[in-house]
């Protein structure tokens, strides 16, 4: 009776996990399949793969995307790290309240952030006319690199990387290993290069790859403030050549598990700090 | 980088290989350690006063413990030193110099952690090193001079260990050797021994005594472990809420505490009714014994303190005790005996007397003819 009701248990657990398999994995391979199918020739075919690189606005969009993840990888790093440091080590009281500040983005819709920014950009320039503020706010929307989207992205990260920071932190005791460096002779910058930031490598590489996946992936804001970084010239694409942009979105999802996968492999190889686990 | 430091970097020999062989002696046996003396400190937490006017002086090369129960103050006293803490009152003073404004990584005062403190991301030999990096030390040398101290404390072979990858024991040797590369001025030691087991204890902290002595370092070992404290110390600093009771070395502690705190906290004390007499002397148990330290006017009610050890105790058909536990201790036995009247006594006696002595033995129980402390009885 206990092996019946065990090989039931089992069954059952066996069916739950096929069926979240199919979930994820249906849409995946369809597209997939979609995308090297030629539908008028009837035959398999990798031309929309190799058709990418030649696509119209690939490389100018990736490359808009890949330095705005850079920067806001860099930006949103070296404001969280300190930050949390300062808060953790020294003013553990106002935790509490920097965590519901970074909250935020998440509350807030990005569609009433959007409005937001769209209505300063629209008119600043006007009323900052002839000062530095109208400057840097024309200056802020140049299409190669749209500053704008990246800060904008800053604020966006700010739930995912101070999640990732927190955990990184409450995992280790930070708080001796910082006051053993500083007895040692360091100051607050090796402390923060040589203490903090490798003993927090997994939470940082975390916070990276969260903050990396946003970027490549939000629309929203960055169509409606007409910039053309690679998700809104994904999805122009795909108005005019379906498998194509098909086949970008399959390889965009394969190169984001790939970064995944590198990142837990370099994580894990330290092994002591925090791993994509503790998130 | 300031003057102090400079100064200590410049008196620093240079350690090569040819040093290594010197093991222990390497070029710190000749530098006395530095004097310390703290004046006066007080540091409040919200409505605790941690520290409240600690006073304390150490000379060049002495071995203090700071001893006292849970919440003392004694982990903030050597925050204060250290300069983790900044004190509201009072001021540190080394070799006369005062630092008390001198920021904690200008201070050149090597601390060992209660917890693991080693830098999770560096081995061994890195750990060690830490401090000469710090201290700008060409990597040859950092490295030759952290192996010099990782031989120096026993874990010769573990250079290129992790700290996950070592015992409890081991890590706080590293983190020993970390806190000697600096040569520092002081070594402060918080309860590093705590987390260890017995064995592993004792072992080390008589290394550590043994490292003191040849390096001949000033250091203030915390600790809430009395045996400890006692084996270890030149002198012993008995704290309560934040006050020093008594600094002294183990044995006038043991033999002649000042108060009744100290006599109490450290050593098992029994008390008995007693009354003085005129010229310093007073009654207990139908004996009259000299009175050490304060003599209460003649008539007082006091409590006698007297030390295990300091009963006599036979065997007696007719006496108004009775045995009522016994512990062994190796060499010696701890009896609890209870009188007639219902007070409890402690009296220790050599074990192979314990048989003669077993539980339920009628015994009668005298104090030795030796000076005791009296406590003026609080009126009841
Ligand atoms: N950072 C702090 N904030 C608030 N109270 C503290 C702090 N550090 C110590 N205390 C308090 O000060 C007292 C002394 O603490 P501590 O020096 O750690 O004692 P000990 O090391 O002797 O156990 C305790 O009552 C403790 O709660
Ligand atoms: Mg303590």
């Amino acid at each position: 009776m206990n092996g019946q009701h065990g090989l039931r248990t089992r069954l059952t657990r066996i069916g739950v996990l096929l069926f979240a398999g199919a979930y994820f994995a249906l849409p995946i391979v369809s597209s997939f399949l979609f995308s090297i199918k030629d539908n008028q020739a009837n035959v398999w075919t990798a031309k929309y793969y190799t058709g990418i690189v030649g696509a119209e606005g690939f490389w100018p969009s990736l490359r808009t995307s890949l330095m705005m993840a850079v920067l806001v990888i860099g930006i949103s790093l070296a404001l969280m790290l300190p930050t949390m440091l300062v808060v953790h080590l020294r003013h553990p009281k106002v935790r509490q309240l920097v965590e519901l500040v970074t909250l935020l983005p998440l509350v807030i819709p990005p569609i009433v952030l959007v409005v937001g920014v769209r209505t300063v950009l629209g008119w600043g320039p006007d009323y900052f006319a002839g000062t530095p503020t109208a400057a840097f706010l024309s200056g802020i929307q140049d299409t190669n690199l749209p500053w704008v989207l990246v800060l904008t992205y800053v604020v966006l990260a700010m739930p995912f990387t101070y999640r990732s920071l927190d955990a990184g932190l409450r995992a280790i005791d930070l708080h001796t290993q910082v006051e053993a460096a500083r007895n040692l002779g360091a100051g607050w910058g090796t402390v923060l290069t040589r203490i903090a930031a490798p003993g927090l490598r997994g939470a940082l590489l975390n916070a990276s790859f969260l903050a990396f996946a946003l970027v490549i992936g939000e629309y929203t804001i960055a169509s409606i403030l007409l910039f053309t970084p690679f998700p809104v010239w994904l999805v122009a694409l795909g108005l005019d050549h379906a498998q194509l942009s098909v086949s970008v979105s399959v390889l965009s999802l394969f190169l984001t598990w790939l970064a995944l996968l590198s990142i837990s492999v370099i994580g894990s190889r330290g092994g002591r700090s925090a791993t994509l686990r503790s998130v | 980088m300031s003057s102090v430091q400079n100064a200590a970097a410049d008196a620093r020999p240079a350690a090569g290989p040819a040093g290594r062989a010197g093991g222990v002696a390497t070029g710190t046996a000749d530098r006395s350690g530095a004097a310390v003396s703290l004046r006066g400190l007080t540091r409040i937490f919200g409505d605790v006063r941690a520290l409240d006017g600690f006073d304390l002086d150490i000379t060049p090369g002495e071995l203090v413990a700071l001893l006292g129960p849970s919440g003392c103050g004694k982990t903030t006293a050597l925050r204060v030193l250290a300069g983790f803490e900044r004190p509201d009152a009072g001021t540190v003073t080394v070799d006369g110099v005062d630092i008390s404004r001198v920021p904690v990584d200008r201070r050149d005062m090597g601390m060992v952690f209660q917890s693991y403190s080693l830098f999770p991301t560096m081995n061994a030999l890195d750990n060690v090193a830490f401090g000469l990096r710090m201290r700008h030390q060409p990597a040859r040398q950092r490295r030759a001079r952290a192996q010099e101290l990782l031989d120096l404390v026993g874990l010769p072979e573990l250079a290129r260990r992790y700290p996950h990858q070592m015992s409890g024991g081991q890590q706080q040797r590293v983190a020993l050797a970390r806190a000697l590369a600096i040569e520092p001025r002081v070594l402060l030691l918080d309860e590093p021994l705590s987390a260890l087991d017995a064995k592993v204890r004792e072992q080390l902290r008589d290394e550590i005594r043994r490292l003191q002595l040849s390096l001949g370092i000033t250091t203030v070992f915390v600790t809430h472990d009395q045996e400890e404290a006692l084996s270890l110390a030149d002198r012993v600093g008995v704290m309560r809420s934040g006050i020093l009771e008594q600094c002294a070395p183990p044995a006038e502690l043991y033999g002649r505490p000042a108060t009744p705190f100290v006599a109490s906290f450290v050593g098992t004390m029994n008390r008995l009714p007693g009354v003085v007499e005129a010229g310093g002397r007073v009654t207990v148990d139908g004996r009259v014994l000299p009175v050490d330290g304060v003599v209460p006017a003649a008539g007082t009610v006091v409590d006698v303190l007297i030390r295990p050890e300091a009963l006599e105790i036979e065997a007696a058909a007719d006496g108004a005790s009775v045995v009522v536990v016994t512990t062994f201790r190796g060499g010696s036995t701890r009896l609890t005996v209870r009188s007639d009247a219902g007070a409890e006594l402690a009296v220790d006696v050599p074990t192979h007397r314990a048989t003669e002595l077993a539980a339920g033995v009628r015994v009668r129980v005298v104090p030795s003819p030796r000076p005791v402390l009296v406590e003026t009885r609080a009126p009841s």
